[in-house]
């Protein structure tokens, strides 16, 4: 396995003000390697999606680093994080969150064109990650002109067309059936074969634990050591 | 705008477009557009109604601005058309003449005094005065404006003469009247006969689109025929115009005038004329209200544009939450909303100039026309991007404030 693409050393994370104040991330060290499938799971409120927001640079943690291809973030401005954002780390939402105006291959040339890709090669390289998606046939639909598996799809094109060191996943299957969840987990296991990508998806859902690499267990704000993950890990590797 | 921006762009993009354009159900706009572009473009069409009732702001606010604007213009031609028909160096007017529709007296002495200056080529009566049409029938009279001037060289004649001749003028009783004013004065046609002060007035000649703002009409004569008509003294005049000697300087020859005749006003034409505007423009508040509803159309506009980017922003939060979470900058997001801003400018200038071009043409042979010259419509493209640009300001707050996060809470 090749190095480190992304690493959480010790964070902690606060979140709201006041009494209603809550550690949602009580010191959590992790990394994620290129090529590396790893599923973040635990129960609802454990911090999972504070952990994915501190790692993907939208939230900063109260201490502890996190490091991105190497690089720490201690220290940068907001706009430097949005940077940071934009050319190491791609998304994929829970509910795709597509623009509904633009075609499949316009939401992925977005992506590259807002960090000053040229539109025609955009579209190129668009098309492209649309194709790694099997949905080369449909890059002129509109998002209500695809099933909700294809719409993920595209957001999964969307995610890794700009070759982002990391991927992060929030719970990407569950608004889906479980065809289409599994068709969804292979695209995702397929694209962290390339070791210039660490995906980590969060989920709830067992029926993506065969794609994974590795498995973290969070609970209340903390990474638990899970016997069972190993085993599962074995598992998945045998087979 | 639009298309001067991306030019350059698209030469290149259309050898993709050729290459690509096997596929059937291209996109157009996708494909030979900046995203950025297409995205503004969609947000902006997606939303039809909320796109019409900016499209209505912008198109009553600039029509408003630019009639109001084209009365001015077309105001402070008409204000000064007297004054620019006469052929004159100089005007010697009684003091305090705040406009050419000033009707105080010269007794005529003057008119000597100023030929003694040098560098007086010649001084020509000029006599104003409203006075009374009593119309042919005999039985209503109507207001209008005399003009009586010497004939022959110099003074104030009528011009764009359809019917008759200035000559015609000398003839008794002979008046020359705008053919716009038929109807107004009870006359048909050359000829026709009607009093003016109890005395008899006959048209001998007729112009065309010599109209007054005041919707006064003018009634043009000779200068003996406008005192007797206004019971004015024989040497009277209400002003003398005064050319000078070929190479002689006018502002010398008006100092020395002004020392000759010191009770008097002594001012070029081009000073007259700013007299005459802006006692009209903003002496009688004219000018103040047509600014005033200008700038009224304006600030209605920019605040119905900014009500609607503002909503459309706002409805597409979720959208700009998502752009800030893919790592876009936020100069990028503001650029979304000038280039929806920018679009609804374009589309909303062509109709409102459209609008006033109309407006201007049908407004041409009346009293008050609206001038549009090309330096104005220029203006108005700048004043409607800027209003546009303006109004974004609101929608640009918005997505400063949005944050990326809210994209993971759902
Ligand atoms: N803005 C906030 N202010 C205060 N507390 C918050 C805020 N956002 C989340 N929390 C709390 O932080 C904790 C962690 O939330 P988080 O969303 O990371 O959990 P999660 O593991 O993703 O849960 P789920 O599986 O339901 O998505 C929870 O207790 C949650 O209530
Ligand atoms: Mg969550």
């Amino acid at each position: 396995m090749s190095e480190p693409l992304i690493e959480g050393k010790d964070i902690v994370k606060y979140l709201g003000t006041g009494p209603g104040q809550v550690q949602a991330l009580r010191s959590v060290t992790l990394s994620v390697s290129g090529g590396e499938l790893v599923l973040l799971m635990g129960p609802s409120g454990s911090g999972k999606t504070t952990l994915l927001s501190v790692l993907g640079c939208m939230l900063t943690p109260n201490s502890g680093t996190v490091r991105i291809r190497g690089q720490s973030t201690q220290g940068l401005r907001p706009e430097q994080l949005t940077d940071l954002r934009r050319q190491h780390i791609g998304f994929i939402f829970q509910t795709y969150h597509l623009f509904p105006t633009l075609t499949a291959v316009e939401n992925v040339r977005l992506a590259l064109e807002m960090g000053g890709e040229r539109p025609w090669n955009a579209q190129a390289r668009a098309v492209t990650a649309l194709e790694t998606v099997s949905l080369g046939h449909k890059i002129n639909s509109f998002p209500r002109q695809l099933s909700s598996g294809e719409q993920q799809r595209v957001a999964i094109a969307r995610a890794i067309v700009g070759k982002p060191a990391a991927i992060l996943a929030d719970e990407p299957t569950a608004a889906l059936d479980s065809a289409n969840g599994h068709a969804i987990m292979s695209v995702l296991a397929n694209v962290a074969k390339d070791s210039a990508h660490a995906v980590l998806v969060v989920t709830h859902d067992p029926r993506v634990i065969p794609f994974a690499d590795r498995i973290l267990h969070m609970e209340d704000g903390r990474l638990v050591e899970k016997e069972q993950s190993a085993t599962i890990l074995r598992l998945h590797e045998r087979s | 705008m639009a298309a001067s921006g991306g030019a350059p762009r698209l030469s290149v993009v259309d050898e993709h477009e050729s290459e690509a354009s096997a596929g059937k159900d291209d996109m157009e706009i996708g494909r030979v557009t900046p995203i950025l572009f297409t995205l503004a473009f969609r947000n902006l069409f997606q939303d039809r109604v909320r796109l019409i009732v900016t499209l209505v702001g912008i198109v009553f606010s600039v029509v408003l601005f630019t009639v109001e604007l084209g009365l001015f213009f077309g105001f402070q031609r008409t204000v000064t058309i007297m004054i620019d028909h006469a052929s004159a160096d100089l005007w010697i007017a009684p003091a305090e003449t705040k406009s050419f529709e000033a009707t105080a007296l010269l007794d005529g002495r003057e008119r000597f005094r100023a030929l003694a200056v040098p560098g007086v080529a010649e001084v020509t009566p000029v006599l104003i005065g409203f006075t009374y049409w009593r119309k042919p029938d005999g039985k209503s009279s109507t207001p209008v404006f005399l003009i009586g001037s010497q004939l022959g060289d110099g003074g104030l004649q009528p011009w764009n003469l359809i019917e008759g001749s200035v000559s015609d003028l000398t003839r008794p009783q002979a008046v020359a009247i705008d053919r716009s004013y038929f109807d107004r004065l009870g006359v048909s046609e050359l000829g026709d006969s009607a009093e003016i002060g109890d005395q008899k007035a006959r048209v001998a000649a007729v112009t065309k689109g010599i109209r007054s703002f005041t919707t006064t009409p003018y009634v043009f004569t000779s200068l003996d025929r406008a005192r007797s008509y206004i019971n004015a003294p024989p040497s009277s005049a209400t002003y003398f115009t005064v050319r000078v000697a070929p190479g002689a300087n006018v502002e010398d020859v008006r100092r020395q005038l002004a020392n000759a005749l010191p009770n008097l006003e002594i001012i070029t034409s081009d000073q007259f004329r700013q007299r005459s505007r802006s006692y009209w423009l903003f002496g009688t508040g004219a000018g103040a209200a047509l600014f005033g509803s200008a700038i009224l159309g304006i600030i209605v506009g920019t605040v119905i544009v900014a009500q609607t980017l503002y909503s459309s922003t706002k409805d597409h939060l979720s959208e700009f939450a998502t752009l800030r979470a893919m790592g876009s900058s936020r100069p990028f997001l503001y650029k979304v909303i000038v280039w929806q801003a920018l679009m609804t400018a374009v589309i909303g200038f062509a109709i409102a100039a459209s609008i006033g071009l109309i407006v201007a043409r049908v407004s041409t042979d009346t009293a008050l026309p609206i001038i549009l010259p090309p330096v104005l419509i220029a203006g108005l493209f700048a004043l409607t991007v800027g209003m546009s640009i303006a109004s974004a300001f609101s929608a640009m707050l918005v997505v400063t404030r949005v944050d990326p996060v809210t994209v993971l809470a759902r």
